[in-house]
């Protein structure tokens, strides 16, 4: 059913929008960005900050462009005489108590009450007797510190806890000026999905334990990417600073994750830094590895693959699509067994309040890509047929010892692998290759969504990406780009055949056809 | 697990308990009974403690926190112990252009309280400034526990301490 | 009677006839004196005769906003699909008024009488009245009402053997004057933090627990008890001034008059007779300086503009300010206005809920701006920054309590202007002194 449209003008701008609109969702298709903090498009409103305070002609007084919606014809002026005072009258008021300790602050250079005083003009208030002070940082959990002093209370953080994550652990405690926001003293803000309360609030108020101090911010460099902790694929972004990743932030998706990631996901990019990796291809040279330029171990991998008959795959279900893809034309003509392992947890934790949002019992982000290539979840089966294989090929694996025994005893082993562990003694050759934040790629979750991921680092050493490696050895089409690996990847997929870069956009897309489509609806 | 939580005795048991469910079929949900329900730990115990916010929770299923929001957003729950006689003297402008400021006075220098909010070394007598008591017509309202007494002059306030003990 | 005196000549007694009366507060007193008729009445009529009635009577809500309380009713939807609540206000807090509470002192049953007609007509069966916290002796006396009301058959699963259910919950309040805000008061009643919460939803569409919810004040619901005993005509007919203002209105004068009470007038009665009639004028040796008309939240009123007013929605409107609550608090010439100023931006700073900033804030600026001048350390530009700082705080939040801080200041500062610069020009001396 498609929503009936109304027509409205927003600063001399007309456009159409669907009935039951936000004036200030409106505006944001307009161009126009009404300055706001208590508003947030995965909250309830509740219209407290009284910041995105608009004119709307006919009527009485300004309205709050949070929750007033749409009607026919309306106009609206959000930068009028009136509407222009009433914010720099807000932003007065919530100077009285802020503390300008922005040097300080890891907020700082993302913050919204910077940002808006700054495009407002209005950076202090005229009353500076008085400022209500509380103890510098409160602890409230694993990951999170409360600077009440900061607090504009515009309680995104309290209406996070209530309404989304249905654990209502923070309170706004007493009233007037005296509020402050407020936790049980016996409980912690643990909840599964608790960090996000750090990306909702607009203020250095609540700050991450994780990132704090580490970096401005705005010496980040910031790359999309899809989380790695589990099946659900939510957005993310990786930040990083000087080549390092400091901290991942959810990346806004509707049909996914909406605004949030959980604090397994958020936490899980420590070892995208790590420095203890398999820099340079390792060729096997009696009893030791000798590490070479790539062309001699190319060539050395080149002739193992073409002298089997049988091979087996062992790869992570964290390889991207574009490798999986690649990785089966390795086989050739050859007899191909060709499995990932997915890593279960014992439960899932959803966040109650998005539907169709958890962090999964499968903690890896392609094992359904790799299903749609032909690749098993039976680990443990293609590890015993890797007993008599002509060729192994493991992929970002680290194998238990006795599955390393039982590989052991194939013809030939190669290893493609980001961390130093999973080379293994038995291996011919040892490729260095790249993690998720060194490439490009894409993940299917398990809704069937594609998704693409960007580079956000340079992998140290020689390392390249699985999928480059296989296309230099392997027969037929040898893709130059990741994009081309992708659409060799997606030719071999009944569903996904056409598909490009360009059709995922920044929010991925879901395989046509498909029966398991997102159930969140945006 | 602090002190105050190994002495802490339950409200909801008993007479009390009997009390909190006659309250679940006046309102169509348990978080509506919250603010009768804090009314009746005030009148067990003289305060709401934190193990008390604690326990109202679990008898209507809702969070601590939840609770403690609710509690310091209304003025008249203690969060703290306060004396025997608890004594709000009103001092907003319809009374105090009649004098309530000196009727203040005159209690903080018969009970020894010394300063507002204050309990007396006694622990008999607390006092508040409190906002409008809605008794403007008969300035100075003062209310001491549930006694509420109009008329109160600088000159009446020793008689009237008398008759709390 | 002009409560606690002897009924003045000027007065029209029709609420307030008992008060005083400690024998018309039992179910049997009240009945003797002709009470439960009304209800009875109204229980042998639809639904819409008793809204229609009321709409021809011309009452407005009593409680500060003064909309036509039968048009209120009449926005309750005509089919119960969801329950539908009613709720009486009897938080009764606006500084300056205190009528509400001598309704439920002293005639428990008018009220609930009333709130059973307010039930029957919105097609309610459940009414909670919501006691302000502090009227510990009036929550004592309308709960044993309740009771009574019950053994005879006024409330229950079928009132005066119509077939009605009217059911009645006295909840009490815990200190917090915000919670005379109707949104506020749901919230409160849920069991939630007295927090105001955004219209629309309207309580008729959507209010206690998301079901269809009209609230009325105290004095309202009592009003409807004499309309539908004696009828519309009648109590449109008690009108001296404006149409638009019928019926007649319970009137708390207090400060510094020589009998202080609650006063029922007609509406339009001239201020003047109220003030120095009725209410005896100021103490000897005085003279009166200023006037709050409705209760705290409306402009100061200056005795010239007394002069000629009449007391009703319109004629206060027409002289600057609003009869609102009825509230009148009355100042003479010993009042230093800016101390009353600041006391009453105190009380709405210690009383703001602190959703949104302005009042949040506000309030509190307001507050420690007048106590800098009062201290004397006042600056020249602060009565500019005061009236820009309210101009900040009038109409851009959910609920008017920002509003009303900022009303008195503004006017006290057009009107008494002179004596908040004899406090700056003090500070300022001193300053010289000091330099």
């Amino acid at each position: 059913m498609t929503p009936e449209l109304v027509t409205v003008t927003i600063d001399g701008t007309q456009l159409q929008v669907p009935k039951g609109t936000s004036i200030i969702e409106a505006a944001k298709q307009a161009g126009v960005l009404v300055p706001h903090y208590c508003y947030h498009p995965s909250l309830p409103s509740p219209a407290v900050c009284r910041m995105c305070l608009v004119e709307v002609e006919k009527a009485p007084k300004l309205m709050p462009a949070c929750v007033t919606t749409v009607t026919e014809g309306q106009v609206v002026h959000t930068d009028s005489e009136q509407a222009r005072k009433a914010r720099t009258g807000v932003l007065e008021l919530l100077l009285i108590n802020h503390p300008l300790d922005c040097p300080i602050c890891d907020q700082s250079g993302e913050c919204e009450l910077q940002d808006y005083v700054f495009q407002e003009g209005q950076s202090a208030t005229r009353y500076s007797d008085y400022a209500k002070r509380y103890n510098p940082v409160e602890d409230f959990g694993p990951d999170v510190l409360y600077v009440a002093n900061r607090c504009i209370l515009c309680t995104r953080c309290v209406r996070f806890m209530d309404d989304v994550a249905g654990s209502p652990v923070l309170n706004v405690s007493e009233r007037g000026d005296r509020a402050f926001i407020g936790i049980d003293q016996h409980q912690l803000l643990d909840h599964a999905w608790a960090g996000n309360v750090v990306d909702l609030c607009p203020v250095g108020s609540l700050i991450s334990k994780d990132f704090l101090h580490k970096a401005r911010a705005w010496d980040l460099d910031k790359t999309g990417s899809v989380c790695t902790g589990c099946s659900q694929g939510c957005n993310v972004t990786i930040d990083t600073r000087d080549n390092t990743v400091v901290r991942l932030r959810p990346r806004a998706n509707l049909d996914v994750n909406r605004h949030f990631i959980c604090d397994t996901g958020r936490m899980n990019y420590r070892w995208m830094n790590r420095g203890d990796r398999i820099e340079a291809p390792l060729v096997r040279d009696g009893n030791r590895h000798l590490a070479t330029d790539w062309d001699p171990a190319l060539t050395r991998l080149r002739e193992l693959v073409q002298r089997s008959a049988t091979t087996v795959i062992l790869a992570s279900a964290g390889a991207s699509l574009e490798s999986l893809g690649m990785l089966r034309s390795l086989a050739g003509t050859a007899k191909l067994t060709a499995a990932v392992r997915v890593p279960l947890a014992d439960a899932e934790a959803p966040l109650v309040g998005v539907p169709n949002l958890a962090l999964r019992r499968e903690r890896a982000p392609n094992g359904d890509g790799a299903k749609l290539l032909g690749y098993s979840t039976d680990f443990a089966a293609a590890v015993k047929a890797a007993a008599t294989a002509d060729l192994v090929v493991i992929v970002d694996v680290e194998l238990t010892d006795a599955e390393a025994t039982v590989v052991g005893a194939a013809s030939a082993v190669v290893v493609l692998g980001t961390l130093q562990g999973m080379e293994l003694a038995a291996a011919q050759v040892i490729l260095p290759i790249t993690n998720v934040a060194e490439e490009n790629g894409s993940f299917v979750n398990r809704d069937l969504r594609v998704q693409r991921y960007q580079q956000a680092r340079t992998a140290p050493g020689m390392g390249r990406p699985t999928w480059w490696i296989c296309a230099e050895v392997a027969p037929g089409a040898a893709p130059a780009t990741a994009a081309e690996a992708f659409a060799l990847a997606c030719g071999q997929i009944p569903g996904l055949a056409g598909m490009t870069y360009t059709d995922l956009g920044l929010n991925g897309m879901v395989m046509p056809g498909s029966t398991m489509a997102s159930v969140g609806g945006g | 697990m602090s002190a105050t939580d190994i002495a802490y005795r339950p409200v909801f048991v008993g007479d009390g308990k009997a009390k909190l469910e006659a309250l679940f079929p006046k309102y169509p949900t348990r978080m509506s009974c919250l603010l009768p329900a804090l009314w009746l730990v005030q009148e067990a115990r003289g305060w709401i403690s934190e193990p008390a916010i604690a326990e109202v929770a679990g008898v209507l299923e809702l969070t601590p926190a939840y609770v403690k929001g609710v509690v310091t957003f209304y003025t008249m729950y203690h969060t703290h112990p306060v004396g025997r006689h608890f004594i709000q003297v009103c001092t907003t402008s319809p009374c105090n252009i009649c004098g309530a400021e000196d009727v203040v006075k005159a209690f903080l220098q018969h009970t020894g309280c010394g300063e507002l909010g204050n309990t007396s070394p006694d622990g008999r007598f607390t006092i508040i400034e409190v906002e409008c008591l809605g008794a403007c017509g008969f300035a100075t309202p003062v209310l001491i526990n549930d006694d509420f007494i109009e008329g109160v002059t600088p000159e009446r306030v020793a008689g009237i301490l008398q008759g709390y003990k | 009677m002009g409560f606690p005196h002897p009924s003045h000549a000027k007065e029209t007694p029709v609420i307030s006839r008992y008060f005083g009366d400690a024998s018309a507060r039992t179910f049997d007193g009240w009945t003797k004196r002709g009470g439960y008729e009304g209800l009875r009445k109204a229980l042998g009529m639809t639904r819409e005769q008793v809204v229609e009635e009321v709409k021809a009577s011309g009452l407005r809500g009593r409680g500060g906003a003064g909309f036509p309380t039968g048009l209120k009713w009449s926005f309750m939807p005509k089919d119960v699909t969801k329950p539908h609540y009613l709720v009486c206000n009897a938080d009764e807090s606006e500084p300056g008024t205190f009528k509400d509470r001598e309704i439920l002192r002293w005639t428990p049953h008018q009220l609930l009488e009333g709130c059973a007609i307010g039930a029957h007509a919105i097609g309610a069966e459940r009414i909670y009245i919501y006691v302000r916290g502090e009227f510990t002796v009036e929550h004592k006396i309308l709960t044993a009402a309740v009771e009574e009301a019950y053994k005879n058959g006024a409330l229950g699963e079928d009132v005066f053997g119509s077939g009605r259910r009217i059911d009645v919950v006295v909840h009490r309040g815990a200190g917090a004057y915000i919670c005379g805000e109707e949104t506020a008061m749901m919230n409160s009643i849920e069991g939630k933090r007295g927090n105001p919460r955004i219209k629309p939803p309207f309580p008729a569409v959507a209010g206690l627990w998301a079901s269809p919810t009209t609230i009325n004040n105290v004095e309202t619901l009592a009003a409807a008890v004499h309309i539908l005993q004696r009828g519309a005509t009648w109590y449109k007919g008690l009108c001296l001034g404006n149409p638009k203002s019928t019926g007649t209105k319970l009137i708390s004068v207090c400060g510094h008059v020589q009998r202080p009470g609650n006063y029922e007038i007609t509406m339009g009665t001239p201020m003047t007779d109220l003030i120095f009639e009725m209410a005896g004028g100021m103490r000897p040796g005085r003279t009166l300086k200023a006037v709050i008309p409705g209760g705290s939240s409306v402009p100061i009123m200056t005795a010239e503009e007394i002069q000629g007013c009449q007391m009703d929605y319109e004629g206060i409107v027409a002289k600057g300010s609003m009869l609102g609550s009825g509230g009148m608090i009355v100042m003479d010439d010993s009042t230093d206005i800016v101390y009353q100023v600041m006391r009453l931006a105190k009380f709405y700073a210690h009383e703001s809920c602190a959703q949104c900033t302005q009042c949040r804030e506000g309030t509190a600026w307001t507050t420690r701006i007048l106590e800098r001048i009062l201290a004397g350390h006042g600056k020249p530009e602060d009565l500019e920054l005061l009236l820009d700082l309210a101009d900040n705080m009038t109409g851009k939040t959910i609920c008017v309590l920002s509003d009303s801080c900022a009303a008195p200041v503004v006017s006290a500062i057009k009107k008494f202007r002179g004596e908040f610069e004899a406090y700056l020009s003090r500070s300022r001396q001193r300053s010289m002194v000091t330099a």
